[in-house]
């Protein structure tokens, strides 16, 4: 054999062996979106039977007397709105702090470190937390206990896509701001953040997203509730908890509307996580 | 009279000063949270800890009838569910990536890769509900039965039997899989934006070498970004440390130590979620619950802190 027929057969076997992976990879990254699809594909199924305006109006009800998820629902948007309002300015002041202020001193870096641990802490005990500092003082379970919770939650993610989405504005805007006079607190609120705005806007869109779909901490804060209420101080209905509650009921009524609940909530989060993409994307069109 | 505005800018400005304190305390807060959930997890966990000492972390015992508590099973069940669903997820997660980076047509990049993004949004209860209402039935009825036929010849180790026992489709295999395809999405963007970083240059050297794709990726693309592959591992690995909902649904909530793959068991999320409205205020029970999750608290630190390092190392780079 010659050297020209040998190496043609390793060149051979190597080819081979490059088209194999290459499939093998292929056909796992298959697999993987055929269960992810499946998944979207039931809760289509499965929830999009319930669909009806008796959903959205109706409370829920024991079984049999047609009840809806209304006021989880609302207790959702309601917690959500709160939990927002309370942790989008709050992530914000941190995002603009690390990438303003404190930028790559050691102080900024620690707080950096710690909010990206924050950010995958696992949300059941951030609702423990809550309840032992919110819930047990105030002597019972309660809506604000929720959209506290919910509001820790969100602070993390929106101090990370601040910080990121203020690195993206251009130093030159800086430079020119601090040459001709202004403060840092000038450039901050006249030039970085206006600049910004829009991404830290998308960042919101997103948190927003992570805490609706959150069941865990609110177990051990809001509770849940059957009654139609808004009342801040009591125990307050959450759509992700009513389908916690129902999912696992043995009445086949209640399992039904949990599936339309969690069709609802994925809708919903999904709608936010491509609104957030199409602001994202005419934000940075723009610039 | 030219130094009159420098000196004026030099003065104390209020404005200036709040706007620079609001921001640091904001910072503070979020220092302040992260040590305050420690001390309260702790503080309201401690009493367990001195009723069973530091053995409560290995104690195999969970008997709320007698008021005895340990956090072996949760421990056992948290660790094993997540090591099982990183096996699992990690290659079909590295996979999709690779597709994603290498092999998929440029045009479907984008929106296969935003796809994935949007899966990783989708909340973990409907990972649980589909897990409990449609992965569990076929586990039971065929998956099962399936494994224990063809993998009988696995010899016990201890208590521990593989793949044997009834398949009720419930318990620590399920739970498994359904964390599987829950952080499958997770690794796969966090794999592909990690290989995404590879410069282009390195890669047009190994082809110019006349190395096969295969070749590119084990020989240049993985040594290069190596510490940062290994970071999303354990960012996904963090992930299912805590997940609560996906697996309360399927792991079956019996607080014993599993003596197969099939067996019911729980994690320390799950019978904090399950347990937790039985718990009376100022109970040794919720103090368990609490001491749970400290050490859930502190294992998931560890590794998020270790996901980040080698994150962060790998930007740098």
């Amino acid at each position: 054999m010659t050297i020209q027929a040998i190496n043609h057969a390793r060149y051979i076997r190597r080819r081979v062996v490059s088209a194999f992976m290459t499939v093998l990879c292929s056909v796992a990254a298959v697999i993987g979106l055929i269960f992810l699809g499946l998944i979207l594909w039931t809760l289509v199924e499965k929830g999009a039977a319930g669909l009806s305006p008796n959903l959205f109006t109706h409370s829920m009800k024991t079984p049999g007397q047609g009840g809806g998820l209304g006021n989880a629902i609302v207790g959702s948007l309601i917690q959500v709105g709160m939990g927002t309002l309370l942790g989008a300015p709050l992530g914000m002041a941190v995002g603009v702090y690390l990438a303003e202020v404190g930028r790559e001193g050691r102080f900024a870096s620690v707080v950096r470190f710690v909010n990206d641990i924050l950010l995958s802490a696992p949300s059941v005990l951030v609702g423990l937390f809550v309840y032992q500092i919110v819930v047990v003082p105030m002597g019972g379970f309660s809506a604000i206990a929720g959209s506290i919770a919910l509001a820790l939650l969100a602070m993390p993610v929106i101090a990370r896509t601040t910080e990121d989405i203020m690195k993206l504005v251009p130093e030159a805007y800086r430079e020119g701001s601090k040459a001709l006079g202004a403060r840092d607190s000038t450039t901050v609120l006249k030039v970085t953040l206006p600049a910004a705005f829009g991404g830290i806007l998308t960042g919101v869109l997103l948190a927003v997203a992570r805490i609706s779909g959150e069941t865990a901490p609110l177990i051990f804060t809001s509770l849940g509730s059957f009654n139609w209420s808004e009342n801040l101080t009591s125990a307050m209905a959450s759509l992700p908890i009513a389908i916690y509650r129902y999912a696992s009921s043995p009445y086949e009524e209640w399992v039904d509307l949990a599936w339309s609940g969690a069709l609802i909530i994925t809708l919903g989060v999904l709608v936010l996580n491509i609104a957030s993409r199409i602001s994202h994307f005419l934000v940075s069109g723009r610039q | 009279m030219t130094t009159a505005p420098l000196e004026g800018s030099r003065r104390f400005h209020l404005g200036e000063n709040l706007f620079r304190a609001v921001l640091f305390v904001a910072a503070v807060v979020v220092l302040v949270t992260m040590g305050a959930i420690l001390i309260i997890l702790f503080e309201s966990g401690h009493v367990a800890f001195q009723k069973f000492g530091v053995a409560f972390i290995w104690l195999n015992q969970w008997d709320p009838v007698r008021d005895l508590y340990g956090a072996a099973p949760a421990i056992v069940g948290t660790l094993a569910t997540s090591f099982l669903a990183l096996v699992l997820a990690w290659p079909i997660g590295f996979g999709i990536a690779y597709v994603l980076t290498e092999i998929c047509p440029r045009p479907l990049r984008g929106p296969v890769g935003v796809a994935v993004e949007l899966l990783a949004a989708v909340p973990s209860i409907v990972y649980g509900m589909w897990g409990f209402f449609v992965l569990a039935p076929v586990m039971s009825t065929t998956v099962q039965p399936w494994l224990t036929e063809k993998l009988a010849f696995l010899p016990p180790v201890g208590e521990f039997y593989w793949f044997s026992g009834a398949p009720v489709g419930v318990g620590l295999f399920t739970a498994s899989v359904v964390l599987a395809i829950m952080i499958l999405p997770f690794i796969a963007a966090a794999s592909r934006d990690v290989l995404q970083t590879t410069p282009q240059l390195l890669k047009e050297g190994g082809y110019a070498m006349g190395a096969t794709r295969w070749e590119v990726l084990t020989g240049v693309v993985i040594p290069a970004v190596r510490g940062s592959l290994f970071g999303a591992v354990f960012l996904g690995l963090g992930r299912a440390l805590g997940e609560t909902m996906a697996v309360t649904f399927v792991i079956g909530n019996a607080n014993r130590l599993p003596d197969s793959f099939y067996a019911p068991t729980a994690s320390i999320a799950s019978i904090v979620a399950n347990e937790f409205p039985d718990a009376d205020q100022g109970s040794l029970k919720l103090a368990s619950l609490f001491a749970l999750g400290f050490i859930l608290f502190v294992v998931s630190f560890f590794v998020l802190a270790l996901a980040r390092l080698l994150l962060r190392q790998g930007r740098m780079a």
